[in-house]
């Protein structure tokens, strides 16, 4: 029967998992094994199709087998429809940066980011980003992380100020779009005039995450087929509450879930 | 009877502008969704709800 190991195709007759890996030469000693996306310790039984990766610890792998078992975790169908897509995130602050690092780890395979500024050190209470990256274009530090992660995405930068004048432009190529601004008039700009100007796109925007109200209060909704809002819709940040870490990160979560479900053609909420 | 962001208001008829400056929105600041489809900026000016519409208006409030 057909398996793949290590991310390459391979004949087998054996039934079981060590007895395959025994055939293959990889060990099971010191070794996670990861069995479509799912890890196990024991000599389960193996099919037709099964997708087997076994990583020795501590041993750094060759290039081939590298992507395969950075992508090991992920649901076989998942992996293979992540690669594929393309999500552009619009705004690299506190949303967009864990945006951007959640969709990197989850494999897409072209992420396009968007963002003007630089990292300064206010910065650095909710958004993916170090001291080291001081002073640095946003664009430029979130790519150097990502290539850190999974140096297979192909990660596309543009570091410019979405107005009118170029937002058709900047988003032509991209399908899938997250809103990630801060400024609520950058946010509603980008909203309708993507909508309003094009029939095939998808957003998924934000409104309302700042202070420590309740987590549960942020939730995702589907406003049209092809718009989606995170958010709880009322806490702007304002004197008196900060935008903080916790419930940005859950709102960034529930954009990147957002994106993954649309790209997997899961379009309920 | 109209519905707007869940709440179902008991008239035939409201010009949207009306309702988006006595619930204090800007236009600036939102997106309307009018039956399913996005309301292009540029006619709500124009627009009026009617019975039986179903409205949303997404209110993008600072911070990311």
């Amino acid at each position: 029967m057909k398996i793949k190991i290590n991310g390459k195709k391979a004949e087998t007759n054996q039934s079981t998992l060590f007895s395959a890996a025994a055939e293959f030469g990889c060990k099971t000693q010191n070794t996670v094994t990861i069995i479509n996306g799912f890890q196990t310790s024991k000599d389960v039984d193996i099919k037709e199709n099964d997708e087997i990766v076994f990583i020795e610890k501590g041993k750094i792998p060759d290039k081939d087998e590298f992507e395969a078992m950075l992508s090991a975790r992920h649901t076989p169908r998942v992996y293979e429809a992540a690669k594929n897509s393309r999500v552009a995130v619009a705004g690299l602050g506190g949303l967009g940066s864990n945006i951007a690092l959640m969709l990197a780890r989850t494999g897409i395979g072209t992420l396009h980011l968007i963002d003007f500024d630089v990292v300064e050190p206010s910065n650095l209470n909710r958004q993916q980003y170090m001291i080291s990256h001081l002073g640095l274009y946003k664009t430029d530090a979130l790519k150097e992380q990502i290539m850190q992660i999974n140096p297979y995405v192909n990660v596309i930068c543009d570091c410019e100020k979405v107005e009118e004048k170029n937002c058709t432009e900047l988003f032509k190529d991209d399908e899938i779009v997250c809103e990630a601004f801060d400024n609520p008039e950058a946010k509603a700009l980008l909203v309708n005039n993507l909508l309003e100007n094009r029939s095939d796109v998808f957003i998924v925007a934000s409104s309302g995450m700042a202070g420590y109200e309740k987590s549960n209060s942020i939730t995702t909704k589907k406003i049209t087929d092809r718009f989606y809002v995170c958010g709880d819709g009322t806490n702007e940040a304002k004197q008196g509450r900060g935008l903080m870490s916790p419930r940005v990160t859950i709102c960034a979560a529930h954009q990147a879930n957002a994106v993954l479900r649309i790209i997997l053609k899961e379009f309920d909420v | 009877m109209i519905c707007i962001n869940g709440v179902k208001i008991e008239k035939t008829s409201i010009k949207l502008s009306e309702y988006l400056s006595e619930n204090n929105l800007s236009a600036s600041r939102i997106a309307v969704e009018l039956n399913g489809e996005i309301l292009p900026k540029s006619k709500y000016d124009e627009t009026m709800l009617k019975d039986g519409d179903v409205v949303e208006v997404v209110n993008f409030v600072g911070g990311g």
